[in-house]
């Protein structure tokens, strides 16, 4: 039996899922899901099947969603999702994510969060918090928010962080201490040579071999890591700009990722001179290859979020990713050529692809 | 035992809750302790750090805008109300 795929898609009034056919050209459409709850991110985690949904009200606040019927049924929970009556207020869930035996949660303002019980409780992982370079921590454009959390697959222990404007962090022990990974990263921002931390990082992938190879898409250009972070090497080289929100890794092959060039901050983050185009490298980011084919070319100002985009784990693979004008597209052959899936949702935060049967 | 009226937005995330329940206490805060009592989680829906009640959230006890302090009558009548917000 062929495998199918849902899309998960987190926006400003919901989750939708997309129930794809076979070929992965038609796609049934699901949503409104949790009661038009704000999503910035939602899985489906491997271990349980579960779907989880991070986000926030703005009147009711910050919770994960749990459904265990591919979106039927919700339960939500934000219990031990707190910085305490005494700290700081927390707005919103920006990313979760499955690690070997926990489930993460990131949120604003920055911090991660920790569940082994399955989203019904969590606790906070204080030794990010008690970092020290915590009290000089400056929220980006879009707050400071802990958006993205990359697992080690197999070392339960090892768990990076992107954190925008603040850049990466790695620990080793389960979360009790933490190093920054900024080394090699600019920060044009600020003057002088590179400072340790205040790197704006917008999206943190880890590749398909796992463990030390890791990517991002900066606010100040694209990188690739061999060594878990300790140093980066710049592969901006050959995209049209530095500026970009998403990025997604091949789920095999570790020299392939996938990032969407946007026109600088001052310049209005949306696509160059209005071309919708996806750039991926098969080598490691020593070369890129720009890809338009069935994307809007004509006076196409839209932009990606740095959720927005994903790929699924088939062969070839689906690439994915939704604007924030509410479009979705799709690649079934990874990311050569592109067609509409969907069209008219509200504005897309987050995307996600499962296999789900 | 205080009257209390619920929106719709927030017994939609308790399935089965009504949208006017009876809950003990002597002020805001030691009702919406019951409420939590009653419908586990509900609380973390109403306060945010402080305790306080959330931003956007408008408690009214006897029509009158309450905090967590305000004295809520045996008989009390209180109405929990989103603000108007959002786009």
């Amino acid at each position: 039996m062929a495998e199918r795929i849902a899309l998960l898609v987190g926006t400003r009034k919901g989750l939708f899922v997309l129930d794809g056919d076979a070929d992965r050209q038609a796609w049934d459409v699901r949503g409104p899901l949790c009661d038009g709850w704000p999503i910035h991110d939602a899985i489906v985690d491997p271990a349980s099947g579960a779907v989880f949904a991070g986000g926030g009200s703005n009147w009711y606040g910050p919770a994960v969603w749990r459904s265990d019927d591919l979106g039927g049924s919700w339960s939500h929970s934000s219990e031990g999702l707190s910085y305490g009556d005494d700290g700081e207020k927390m707005t919103t869930v920006w990313n979760v994510t499955a690690g070997p035996d926990a489930l993460y949660a990131g949120v604003e303002p920055a911090g991660l969060f920790r569940s082994r019980d399955g989203g019904a409780t969590w606790e906070h992982v204080e030794g990010l918090t008690n970092h020290p370079t915590r009290p000089e921590w400056q929220p980006g454009n879009g707050g400071l928010i802990l958006h993205s959390i990359v697992p080690h697959p197999t070392e339960k222990d090892r768990v990076w962080v992107g954190i925008s404007a603040v850049g990466a962090f790695e620990t080793q022990d389960g979360g009790a201490s933490w190093e920054l990974r900024n080394k090699g990263v600019r920060a044009d921002f600020y003057p002088g040579d590179p400072p340790e931390f205040g790197q704006c990082v917008h999206k943190l992938v880890m590749a398909a071999d796992g463990g030390e190879h890791l990517y991002q898409q900066n606010h100040c250009g694209v990188y690739r890591s061999s060594d878990g972070g300790r140093q980066w090497d710049e592969i901006t080289a050959g995209l049209p700009s530095q500026f970009g929100f998403p990025m997604a890794a091949h789920p095999r092959d570790p020299n392939t990722v996938w990032t969407i060039p946007m026109t600088e901050p001052d310049a209005g983050r949306y696509m160059i001179d209005g071309h919708t185009a996806v750039y991926r490298t098969n080598d490691a980011g020593a070369s890129w290859e720009k890809s338009t084919a069935g994307l809007p070319q004509d006076n196409a100002y839209i932009s990606v979020l740095r959720e927005a985009m994903a790929v699924d784990r088939l062969d070839p693979v689906g690439v994915y990713f939704g604007t924030s004008t509410g479009q979705l597209y799709g690649s079934r052959d990874e990311g050569r050529t592109w067609s509409l899936v969907a069209d008219n949702l509200p504005s897309i935060w987050s995307v996600e692809a499962a296999i789900v049967g | 035992m205080a009257d209390v009226h619920l929106p719709r937005s927030l017994v939609a995330l308790f399935p089965g809750t009504p949208r006017r329940l009876q809950a003990r206490g002597g002020t805001v805060a030691e009702v919406i302790a019951d409420l939590d009592a009653q419908v586990p989680g509900m609380r973390n829906r109403l306060l945010d750090a402080g305790p306080a009640i959330r931003t956007h959230i408008n408690v009214f006890v006897a029509g009158e805008r309450a905090t967590l302090a305000t004295p809520v009558a045996p008989d009390g009548v209180v109405h929990v109300i989103p603000a108007v917000s959002g786009g």
